[in-house]
């Protein structure tokens, strides 16, 4: 705080603004790697602590005792259980997520296909979601009670309350069966694979890093469908949560204040109310996002869509730890990097969190 | 010259069972003078205040004989006028700074705003001027200042801020609500002097609003005391203590003074009022 005659607190600052910047660069870094070592030992005790045994998972349920003894030695479960952690925790960090017995291959090796087809479907539609629930959120709440307001509402209770799954089924039977304008199952169409580089692993970047025009477009012939339909489930909650929070700026002093000042209708609601909202936009934004990686099985599955939802639900299902431990791990991470951007856009946003 | 001119204000607040009258038909005339405007909480002094700026929440009904600013009826005038002449014509300094000035917006670039609105789009003079009336509401180190955030700076240099806003397009009428009460104590008086020292030098017309009486007796030509939505005496500022309305002779009681302190102070009888509601 300042007094009253105008006088800084800069004389109060025992700190450089260098040195302020590297203890919270370092603050930063060791909150990130203690989120991490806590993230390992979750998934390490996870792993112990479900009622899935992993000798059965890999042996199946009929093998002899002998067979149980060797496999459960090689899994290294006859250790200590410390013992046990420092070898998973070393191993993962040297980027060795052991084997998936569901898929026969490394699980980072899958985690590579999985995560960039889960990411470009997310990002993709956190786009699309943002940039339609945003403004129609700020239109309602700036309309509260009026024809608009209720238009939006009824749209939010529809993204709400519709199942994806039965969605996703409609419009493929509508668009791709009937009309056959959109893709079918998967990402691309077979024809294609194989036909460009794989630079990015996101199907329609690799396709326009290689100037195949032609592929973009199949690609993203299969990528609207699910698209829009997770985009229209973060719409409903983001329009939702942004008409609410306009709701409460628009009664704030401020507001009273830049109508006094004689400003348009447009410039109190995005110069100035809309201005008090943003980091609230970028908590929910990014928890939307996150969200998505692991919760959208069930449109994954509809359409076929190789990602990390139906990765890590196929894992669960036939007890392939290897695949849970992998995509959990992951899931924290983007998480992680999520809370990141967010605090890095706080900062950005609002002068009193610096 | 009459600024503004009110016959028979009435302001009606939806409620429950269909509307609370907080303005019951008030009348006065304002000139390039100082007009105070007091009366306890509830007594709808802000309500008047808002309702010359037409800035009261939809639904709220605002009716009178007569609303004329310079002439001009503001309650027939249309939505985009009432955008021209707020901050132009007539502003408000609203009370609290802390709540009134926009948190993530640098003080100076929400002083420039009112200039670029209302008197010419150029960043450069804008920020000439603003910086020109940050110095005028004696800002030490307006340079600095310009910069700073709301939460930067204390309640008094904010409410400082807020004059040098208001006042930077020039208006002909300066309403305050209630302008120091949010202030400290050892503040309140070097604000209003500046407010006072600034409409004086433009020639506008001021309309203090504040429950103070003591506040409102020192800085005002005139005072109008509101109760209960209604006007119930007008005086000369330095006839207060000759005021002959039981409403105000008990207001005056109650304003403890330090020659003659008493154990008690006096409180308003309000069922003796209540019998003059009936006879305005």
């Amino acid at each position: 705080m300042t007094d009253d005659i105008g006088v800084t607190p800069a004389g109060l600052r025992k700190w450089s603004p260098s040195a302020l910047r590297a203890g919270r660069a370092i603050g930063v870094l060791s909150s990130i790697a203690l989120t991490l070592m806590g993230l390992l030992l979750l998934t390490f005790l996870l792993a112990r602590f479900l009622p899935a045994d992993p000798v059965y998972a890999i042996i199946g349920d009929n093998a002899d005792r002998d067979t149980y003894e060797r496999v459960y030695r090689e899994l290294g479960l006859d250790q200590p259980v410390y013992q046990q952690f420092f070898t998973y925790a070393l191993k993962v960090v040297t980027g060795d997520l052991g084997m998936s017995h569901i898929t026969g291959m490394p699980v980072v090796r899958d985690l590579l296909e999985v995560v960039p087809a889960t990411l470009e479907l997310a990002i993709v539609a956190i786009i699309l979601g943002s940039a339609a629930g945003i403004p129609l959120g700020v239109l309602a709440g700036t309309n509260q009670n009026k024809p608009i307001d209720h238009v939006v509402r009824i749209i939010g209770l529809i993204g709400y309350s519709t199942p994806a799954f039965w969605a996703g089924m409609g419009i493929l039977i509508i668009f791709y069966a009937q009309l056959g304008w959109i893709g079918g199952a998967g990402r691309q169409d077979p024809y294609f694979f194989g036909e460009v580089p794989t630079v990015t692993r996101l199907v329609t970047v690799d396709a326009l890093l290689a100037g195949r025009v032609d592929i973009f477009l199949d690609a993203l012939r299969y990528l609207v469908a699910p698209a829009l339909i997770l985009a229209y489930n973060a719409l409903a909650y983001i329009s939702r949560m942004t008409r609410s929070f306009m709701l409460e700026q628009m009664n704030q002093e401020y507001v009273v204040t830049a109508k006094a000042k004689g400003l348009s209708r447009g410039k109190v609601i995005w110069a100035h109310a809309f201005v008090n909202i943003r980091v609230q936009l970028v908590t929910i934004v990014a928890l939307t996002f996150g969200a998505m990686l692991e919760g959208a099985v069930l449109v994954e599955t509809v359409f076929a869509w190789p990602g990390l939802g139906q990765y890590l639900t196929r894992g669960l299902m036939f007890r392939d730890m290897n695949v849970v431990l992998g995509s959990v791990l992951v899931i924290g991470i983007f998480f992680i990097i999520l809370n990141m951007l967010a605090d890095f856009a706080y900062r950005q946003l609002d002068p009193r969190t610096r | 010259m009459t600024l503004l001119d009110i016959e028979n204000l009435r302001v009606r607040y939806p409620d429950t069972h269909g509307y609370y009258e907080a303005v019951r038909g008030i009348s006065f005339r304002l000139g390039s003078e100082r007009l105070g405007l007091v009366g306890e909480s509830g007594s709808g002094k802000s309500s008047v205040g808002r309702a010359i700026m037409r800035l009261l929440p939809d639904g709220v009904k605002i009716e009178a004989d007569r609303l004329d600013l310079e002439g001009e009826d503001i309650l027939a005038a249309p939505e985009k006028r009432m955008l021209f002449l707020r901050g132009k014509t007539m502003s408000m300094i609203l009370q609290d700074p802390r709540f009134s000035l926009n948190p993530l917006v640098p003080v100076g670039r929400q002083i420039m705003e009112v200039y670029l609105e209302h008197v010419k789009r150029d960043v450069t003079q804008a920020r000439a001027r603003a910086l020109e009336m940050l110095a005028q509401v004696r800002i030490n180190d307006p340079e600095r200042t310009f910069d700073l955030y709301p939460h930067e700076i204390s309640g008094g240099m904010g409410q400082r801020v807020m004059i040098a806003m208001m006042l930077i397009a020039g208006p002909r009428l300066v309403i305050a609500d209630e302008p120091t009460s949010a202030l400290d104590v050892t503040v309140r008086r070097s604000v209003l002097e500046i407010l006072d020292k600034l409409v004086t030098e433009t020639g506008a017309g001021l309309l203090l609003i504040s429950h103070d009486l003591a506040v409102v007796s020192q800085f005002c030509d005139r005072v109008l005391i509101l109760y209960k939505g209604r006007i119930v005496e007008e005086i000369d500022a330095r006839d207060l203590a000759r005021a002959r309305h039981p409403y105000t002779q008990a207001l005056l009681a109650s304003i403890p003074d330090m020659r003659h302190p008493r154990s008690h102070l006096p409180m308003l009888d309000r069922d003796a009022i209540a019998c003059l509601d009936s006879t305005p």
